[in-house]
């Protein structure tokens, strides 16, 4: 069984291009079933967030399986592959291993080690593991992706630091304003990033925090825990000039905020300047708002230029993760290899175990004069001799130290007795950590 | 001596902007206080001139083109000097010292010989006058330093350019905060300049308004600056539209001063 990944992030697709391919959190159960439904694809999990969209699935034609999901990604979103397919990556094996793991742990991020990406795998394999589209392979890969990024995290400086976007966000928000003790801060929306964002800036000393959402109950809890003013969704307008930076990341599938929302809401506040950060994906504030004078939109993609100037610190701590990663991507193949062997062996056992039974019943149905006793004999015998025969292919399948050559065995016998071995399903969800 | 201390002011302050500019462009902290304490060096030195020049003609040495640009640019430097240490912020000067030197570098282009005073400037009202409206000038000078910034710093936002150079420039905030201080400390300077040179003009020549083109073009710079501050005060014009006017303003005051000079003739005419 491989794993493998398709996908696009940051990395390879402009904003523009990953919100059209984005899956809405709320409706993951559709797109999951339709990917484990395609052939030759046994387990499937999506992860979306802003920044990156990717399948992980296992199957048995590596090939196939990654045309299948790029055709799928296209085909979903009602996208020409041929635009999709040059913002696409694919690994299988290890390198999928490898990319999965430095997703997880942050090292592929916009901003290297910014802790947001974790949780949202965790959710994003939350959906999988209740719509069932992930099986043994996949819970296993990722809980293991999820322990190497603690790993990570824990013994090494790549997170210590506040780098991240949100991070970003306030010391931009300190290049326009300067001092941050007489400015409010509205949040329109919720999000983990953009809470995240919001707490950066209490944290930093503003002077307010504003919180909006199209459900009102939603906005008051969120305003209570950060000690804030909740205003109903319809006032946004009548609000927004009180604002100084606005965070926006609502689910919203069309701009929020226009050009000449702003244009008028700066006249208001006698033309102060506005921040406006936009988390969303697809976008909720109109690109044009940044051609507003005294405006300044940034997105999520804007401000992975603040943070470049700290990369070249953090590359010395991502060094040290990639090699946490290597080991530990060592460990996880010898336990997928294992897991290839067992039901090969069961597999084989049972296909040998039905030939002799059907031979038996075959030689005792026409057995008129049996003596006492012998039925149970054969039976004996037949037994001893399948597990005599068994016994040397069984051991050294078993054996965890012979590298490459255990896939090369189990691939024979599949091929030599016919075997079918699908992965069994099983269920070991353990998401809170 | 006069000719030593002119030299050796125009050489300090030469210094003082390499190190300013190379402040701008290198991640160097030293360069910029480097810069910092030459330039106040050589402001001590550019006084010790002009005082000089005051003991040694008997009048306010600001009787033409080349005095006057001299006390401009002393006005100017003096002026940034209190900015720099009111606001911390170095990296003004990178902006504000290189027109502090060319506007020294320009006087040095007139006669710096002390000619007999022209016997309609023989009265008390030439200081007040002249310091006071080369004050506003240097006012205006530094809030036209600040709004190149601002303009720089405004494009850098918003192109999402933020190199190393972003990372120097303060705070837009800030820098159009000290443009609007500098307004308001420039304008009244200009305002005063021209009551006092009314009233002045009215003892000497016995009117207070004759249409000269000195008069006429204070007037438009005085007009602009108004619209400026009311346009702050009343309808919060700020930020890039601020800026690109207060260096519109800042060029028409530069005509004002020296184009009238040297291209319209008339009584301000003093070469």
């Amino acid at each position: 069984m491989n794993i493998i990944v398709v996908g696009l992030s940051h990395k390879t697709a402009a904003v523009e291009i990953r919100e059209k391919v984005a899956f809405a959190p709320t409706q993951m159960e559709k797109p999951l079933n339709a990917v484990v439904a395609l052939p030759d694809i046994t387990e499937a999990v999506i992860v979306s967030t802003c920044n990156r969209v990717e399948i992980y699935a296992t199957t048995r034609d590596v090939a196939g399986g990654m045309a299948r999901l790029k055709r799928f990604l296209a085909d979903y979103h009602g996208l020409s592959l041929e635009m999709l397919e040059k913002h696409l990556y694919s690994y299988h094996g290890e390198d999928a291993t490898r990319h999965v793991f430095r997703v997880a742990s942050s090292l592929d991020s916009m901003v290297v080690g910014e802790p947001q990406i974790l949780g949202q795998i965790k959710t994003s394999y939350g959906y999988a593991a209740e719509y069932k589209s992930s099986g043994i392979i996949l819970n296993r890969f990722l809980h293991k992706a999820f322990s190497v990024a603690k790993r990570v995290r824990t013994e090494t400086k790549i997170a210590s630091s506040a780098v991240s976007v949100a991070f970003a966000a306030v010391e931009l928000a300190k290049k326009i304003f300067g001092e941050l003790s007489d400015k409010t801060v509205l949040l329109i929306g919720a999000g983990e990033m953009c809470e995240l964002a919001a707490k950066h800036f209490i944290n930093t000393g503003v002077s307010g925090v504003m919180v909006t959402n199209r459900t009102f109950e939603r906005a008051e809890k969120l305003a209570q825990e950060f000690d804030a003013k909740a205003i109903k969704f319809e006032d946004l307008f009548d609000q927004l000039p009180k604002a100084d930076i606005i965070l926006s990341s609502t689910g919203a599938p069309h701009f929020i905020i226009k050009e000449k929302d702003v244009t008028e809401v700066l006249k208001r506040r006698r033309m102060k300047p506005m921040f406006f950060i936009d988390i969303a994906v697809p976008r909720d504030i109109d690109p044009k708002v940044n051609d507003v004078e005294n405006a300044f939109l940034y997105t999520v993609d804007d401000l992975n230029g603040v943070v470049a100037t700290n990369l070249e610190q953090r590359k010395i701590e991502a060094a040290k993760a990639e090699a946490i990663v290597d080991q530990e991507i060592g460990q996880f193949f010898k336990w997928l290899s294992s897991l290839e062997v067992t039901p090969t062996i069961v597999a084989l056992r049972t296909r040998f175990d039905e030939i002799r039974k059907a031979e038996l019943a075959k030689t005792l149905s026409g057995w008129k004069d049996l003596p006492p006793g012998a039925e149970k004999r054969l039976e004996a015998l037949t037994n001893a001799y399948m597990n005599k025969l068994l016994h040397h292919p069984t051991s050294l399948l078993k054996r965890t130290d012979q590298g490459n050559r255990n896939d090369l065995y189990v691939d024979a016998l599949r091929n030599l007795f016919d075997l079918e071995t699908g992965a069994p399903q099983e269920n070991m969800v353990d998401l809170e950590d | 001596m006069n000719a030593l201390l002119f030299n050796s002011t125009m050489v300090i302050y030469a210094a003082a902007t390499a190190f300013y500019l190379a402040f701008l462009v290198k991640p160097q902290e030293m360069a910029g206080r480097v810069g910092r304490w030459l330039l106040r060096t050589g402001f001590l030195v550019h006084c010790g001139f002009t005082l000089n020049r005051y003991l040694e003609a008997g009048h306010t040495p600001i009787t033409n083109l080349h005095e006057s640009l001299s006390f401009f640019s002393l006005a100017t430097v003096g002026i940034f000097i209190v900015f720099e240490a009111r606001y911390k912020s170095t990296i003004m000067g990178s902006f504000v010292t290189p027109l502090a030197l060319l506007i020294l570098a320009t006087s040095a282009a007139f006669s710096s010989v002390i000619p007999p005073l022209n016997p309609a400037l023989k009265s008390k009202w030439l200081a007040v006058h002249t310091i006071m409206a080369f004050l506003g000038y240097a006012a205006f000078a530094l809030s036209f330093g600040v709004s190149i910034m601002y303009l720089i710093q405004s494009h850098f936002l918003k192109k999402r350019k933020l190199g190393p150079m972003f990372q120097k420039l303060p705070p837009l905030d800030m820098l159009d905060d000290i443009s609007y201080r500098c307004l308001t400390i420039g304008f009244p300077l200009l305002t005063f300049a021209i009551i006092s040179g009314a009233i002045w003009a009215e003892t000497a020549w016995g009117t207070y308004w004759s249409w000269d083109p000195k008069e006429t073009w204070s007037l438009i710079t005085w007009f602009i600056y108004a619209a400026l501050l009311h346009g702050r005060m009343t309808t919060g014009w700020r930020g890039r539209k601020a800026a690109m006017l207060s260096i519109f303003g800042f060029a028409i005051m530069l005509f004002t001063f020296l184009g009238v000079n040297l291209l319209l003739p008339g009584l301000h005419s003093y070469k």
